[in-house]
């Protein structure tokens, strides 16, 4: 069954409700001259199991369904949801948030709708795809073999999640588009004891496709493994050292840096607000020539990907900066219409009880020419960072800040020892211009990323090659 | 003021799902329905932005089977519906391990007493009285000052609830409450030197928020105090935590003497119950009664009786933070906080907040933390920070792009005065808390 049809029925027809319903919801958001109006509806299923002190512990299950009713008109926006799909309460909720609307523009009924466009992922439900038992025997397993890696090991924890999301999107010109968006996630965390040091290591992964992608390339196993080494590597981590000094990212999760030092500050919203540090500086030189940063929605399976947005439009590869100059910003179509440039598919919400905003998808630094240990020769004192906990930035001032769950010092060319976690602190427009080596080792997360802006959560990717930045502010407490 | 008949359709719901729990064969069962309606609306450089009307409802069922559990949610509640959401949490129990610590509550510690604390106020308010105190407070904001260079804006924002929570042992309570805010943030300078802050006022009756005016003043001096900001060089010195910081601290404390951590071992205060871990001038106590504040509750997540009490008395860690689970897997007994503390109350010192600048002298005033870098199992604290540089009990210039460091061990006991500037917008209460040293790195 074509996808349209399947989410139509999914959504629609098992609460009673046909296309000509959506239609009539529709008619009554475009009663009044609007710029925009829209109508989301979700289905979503979602299950974890927990695997802790060597038993199955927790197990949870949960099915949400809704309908999110918007209206835009100039940069106002109505909006109301229920959780009941039914057309009396949508068409009280399309009355509601019309009120919004004071003058404005007739709807523009003629603008241009992709028809059809890549599937980056296949419309499975994930949770079906091992039965319960088996689900059970997997996280048995990663928590026994992860257990056998080191006799130091006090406590595994593992964690399985699914979720299994349809969405059916109605726009004012009449089209309707649908997506199926699986989603799975692992995570194992274990806790080191020595000598009453106490030290955890972390490592998951996953992304738009079923459980059977945790059992390809042994992926489970190596998340233990993974935990289990960065668990050793923390155990033997001394004081970081503070102040500012040359600081070398590795490959892949570090690309967070990105995320938060730049890529917030290229939302179409704040830039067509002023808000950002970036505002009005498409064209300028924010990078050194050899940064070119994109947000990719449209990479197979990533976590990140999707193929259409929240508001139907399908998914782009889209440059932000190229040879260090600002080249675009991403945009969902209330800020694209705004700033007279075309949507980017960056309109995201966390659900159909949420608005959209202009949000990343999978955001990272293309490949340079550099090998990585010629950039690590290249530095005589600084920092090798080379795995992120989380990170955060003031869009305004610029500046931003990350944690380092593993990070080593770099003397006359050597990585010589790990350092507990520090913050590395700097300013966004600032820190990629200060990138003097890239390197030729790109690589994308393991798919662990969550963004949160404005209170609402959003799966994203983010990647990089190894990065070396002369001059970057490191938080620690040896002074 | 509640609605009983509102609480009543709830407590009906939550009883056919026990049932039904009881009918698939379960041992035991908890549930919980919640409710909730609010609207929001902002508005930006003196025009309405966004009106949202919000509508949500959940409702979640954990079952036992003996020793095992299985927990399902939903946000539809016909018949239907909630028959399959026992019967998903019914299977996962199939499957989840023998548990020797899982299980409801020991019933003697069920609360029993349900005195009204005066939680529900909802806000006679439309989208355009609301959009009206939004626009206003703006205005307040970005009139304050010709340093004030743009906004984004002001929100008013106000919620109802009606929440009901019952167990097969035969507790079933259900309340409602109310809580409404009103925000405001604003930009000032241009360029690279462009600052953005912002001030938040919330209270469970609208009577008790802070006004249109003051918090668009608050927004506005806040944002301009920031501009022409300069880092620090690399330095250990001390550091005050304005109170809207504090509570931060205090968080940290909680989580590291709460059970999850406890028994994880993944906690830097393990094992430091009956010892000192502040220094003797502090108490910490938890304050479930009072009569319309945000925290307040009579009983917690489980229906476990809350109760007023001291956490740390003279600096001594004198309770950890239970839930049943982690009680029973710890050898205790509940301490009434499945689901967090109620009203958390740092005992405040006799130092207004100039007081506590004139006690920090020369050093580093924090108003802002970045980041997450707060190592639970360690206590190792290294974030980022923006604020204040102070001598001499004066603030002389705002300072950025900074992080402060420390370890949380040391650090809490190395608390050297706590101020009566409490901040009561959450649910821990503290005023200012001024640390002996911290290292900072900067430029």
């Amino acid at each position: 069954m074509p996808l349209l049809e399947q989410v139509t029925q999914s959504i629609l027809a098992v609460n009673g409700l046909q296309t000509q319903d959506v239609d009539r919801v529709m008619a009554a958001l475009l009663s009044v001259p609007v710029d925009a109006a829209d109508i989301y509806f979700q289905s979503s299923h979602f299950e974890s199991w927990s695997m802790e002190g060597g038993i199955i512990k927790e197990g949870s299950h949960s099915i949400e369904h809704g309908a999110g009713v918007r209206v835009v008109s100039g940069d106002k926006t109505g909006f109301a949801y229920s959780d009941r799909i039914e057309l009396p309460i949508l068409l009280e909720a399309a009355n509601n948030v019309k009120a919004i609307v004071r003058q404005g523009q007739q709807a523009q009924r003629q603008i241009e709708v992709a028809k059809s466009w890549p599937q980056l992922y296949q419309p499975l439900n994930p949770l079906k795809s091992l039965d319960d038992q088996e689900k059970i025997d997997l996280l048995k397993r990663v928590d026994s073999e992860t257990r056998k890696l080191d006799s130091r090991i006090e406590e595994v924890m593992v964690s399985l999640i699914a979720a299994y999301d349809s969405v059916l999107i109605a726009n004012q010109d009449g089209s309707l588009a649908a997506d199926v968006r699986p989603l799975v996630r692992m995570n194992v965390t274990v806790i080191m004891v020595e000598n009453g040091r106490r030290e955890q290591g972390s490592m998951g992964g996953g992304g738009r496709s079923d459980y059977s992608f945790f059992l390809e390339n042994d992926r489970a196993f190596e998340y233990g493994r993974e935990a289990v080494r960065l668990a050793q590597v923390n155990l033997q981590a001394q004081e970081a050292p503070a102040g500012n000094m040359t600081v070398v990212l590795g490959p892949g999760w570090p690309g967070i840096l990105l995320h938060e030092a730049i890529g917030h500050g290229l939302e179409g919203d704040f830039n067509r607000k002023g808000t950002s540090a970036f505002s009005g500086r498409v064209g300028e030189r924010v990078a050194s020539d050899l940064c070119t940063v994109v947000d990719d929605g449209t990479l197979v399976g990533r976590r990140g990907s999707l193929n259409i947005d929240d508001e139907g439009t399908p998914t782009e590869n889209t440059v932000l900066i190229e040879k260090g100059i600002l080249k675009g910003y991403m945009q969902d179509k209330l800020n694209a219409r705004l700033m007279g440039v075309k949507p980017t598919g960056n309109g995201r919400r966390e659900s159909y009880a949420h608005l959209p905003m202009p949000r990343m998808t999978n955001t990272y630094m293309l490949p340079g020419s550099s090998d990585p240990e010629e950039i690590i020769r290249s530095v005589k004192k600084g920092l090798y960072a080379r795995n992120f906990g989380g990170g955060q930035v003031d869009i305004t001032s610029g500046k931003f800040v990350f944690s380092t769950s593993e990070a080593y010092l770099i003397e006359n060319g050597k990585i010589t020892r790990p350092v507990k976690g520090a913050t590395l602190i700097g300013n966004g427009p600032d820190v990629l211009t200060k990138v003097s080596m890239v390197g030729n080792d790109m690589a994308l997360d393991s798919g662990v990323g969550t963004c949160g802006k404005d209170g609402q959560s959003v799966p994203v990717g983010v990647g990089q090659p190894t990065l070396k930045i002369d001059g970057l502010t490191v938080g620690g407490t040896s002074v | 003021m509640q609605n009983q008949e509102e609480i009543n359709r709830l407590k009906n719901v939550v009883q056919q799902l026990l049932d039904e729990a009881k009918q698939q064969g379960a041992s035991a069962a908890e549930a919980a329905f919640s409710v909730d309606n609010g609207l929001s609306v902002s508005g930006r450089l003196g025009e309405v932005e966004t009106v949202e009307y919000h509508c949500d409802q959940g409702i979640g069922v954990t079952v036992y089977f003996g020793q095992k559990k299985g927990s399902a949610s939903t946000n539809d509640i016909s018949s239907d519906s909630l028959k399959e959401t026992v019967k998903a949490a019914c299977s996962i129990a199939r499957y989840a391990s023998e548990d020797d610590y899982a299980g409801l509550p020991d019933v003697e510690l069920l609360a029993t007493e349900f005195p009204d604390l005066d939680l529900n106020h909802p806000w006679d308010i439309n989208a355009e009285q609301a959009i009206h105190i939004a626009i206003e407070c703006e205005n307040v904001a970005r009139g304050y000052d010709k340093a004030i260079s743009n906004s984004e804006g002001a929100s008013v924002n106000t919620h109802q609830g009606t929440r009901v929570f019952g167990n097969s042992l035969g507790f079933l309570q259900g309340y409602q409450s109310s809580r409404h805010s009103l925000s405001c943030s604003v930009l000032a300078g241009s360029g690279d030197a462009m600052q953005r802050d912002y001030w938040y006022s919330v209270a469970r009756d609208a009577g008790g928020l802070e006004s249109a005016r003051q918090v668009g003043e608050k927004a506005a001096q806040r944002t301009v105090a920031r501009l022409n900001a300069r880092s620090l060089s690399t330095r250990q010195c001390p550091v005050l935590f304005a109170s809207e910081m504090a509570s931060g601290l205090i968080g940290a404390l909680i989580g590291a003497i709460s059970g999850g951590s406890l028994y994880r071992k993944s906690s830097f205060l393990l094992d430091t119950l009956d010892t000192q871990i502040l220094p003797d001038f502090v108490r910490i106590h938890e304050q479930p009664f009072l009569r319309g504040a945000l925290g307040s509750a009579s009983y917690d997540s489980e229906g476990v009786a809350t109760r007023a009490r001291d956490i740390v008395s003279d600096g001594i860690l004198r309770s950890y933070i239970l839930s049943t689970y982690s009680a029973r897997k710890l050898g205790m007994q509940t301490t009434g906080n499945a689901g967090g503390v109620h009203n958390l109350t740092v005992e405040p010192g006799s130092n207004d907040f100039a007081g506590m600048l004139k006690l920090l002298d020369t050093g580093l005033l924090v108003t802002e933390l970045m980041g997450q870098g707060v190592n639970r199992v360690t206590g190792d604290y290294s974030r980022g920070a923006s604020g204040f540089w102070v001598e001499n009990g004066v603030v002389q210039y705002p300072v950025q792009e900074i992080t402060i460091a420390g370890n949380l061990k040391s650090m809490l006991r190395n608390i050297v005065a706590i101020g009566n500037d409490v901040d009561l917008r959450g649910n821990i209460r503290v005023g200012s808390i001024l640390l002996e040293r911290m290292a900072i790195a900067g430029e």
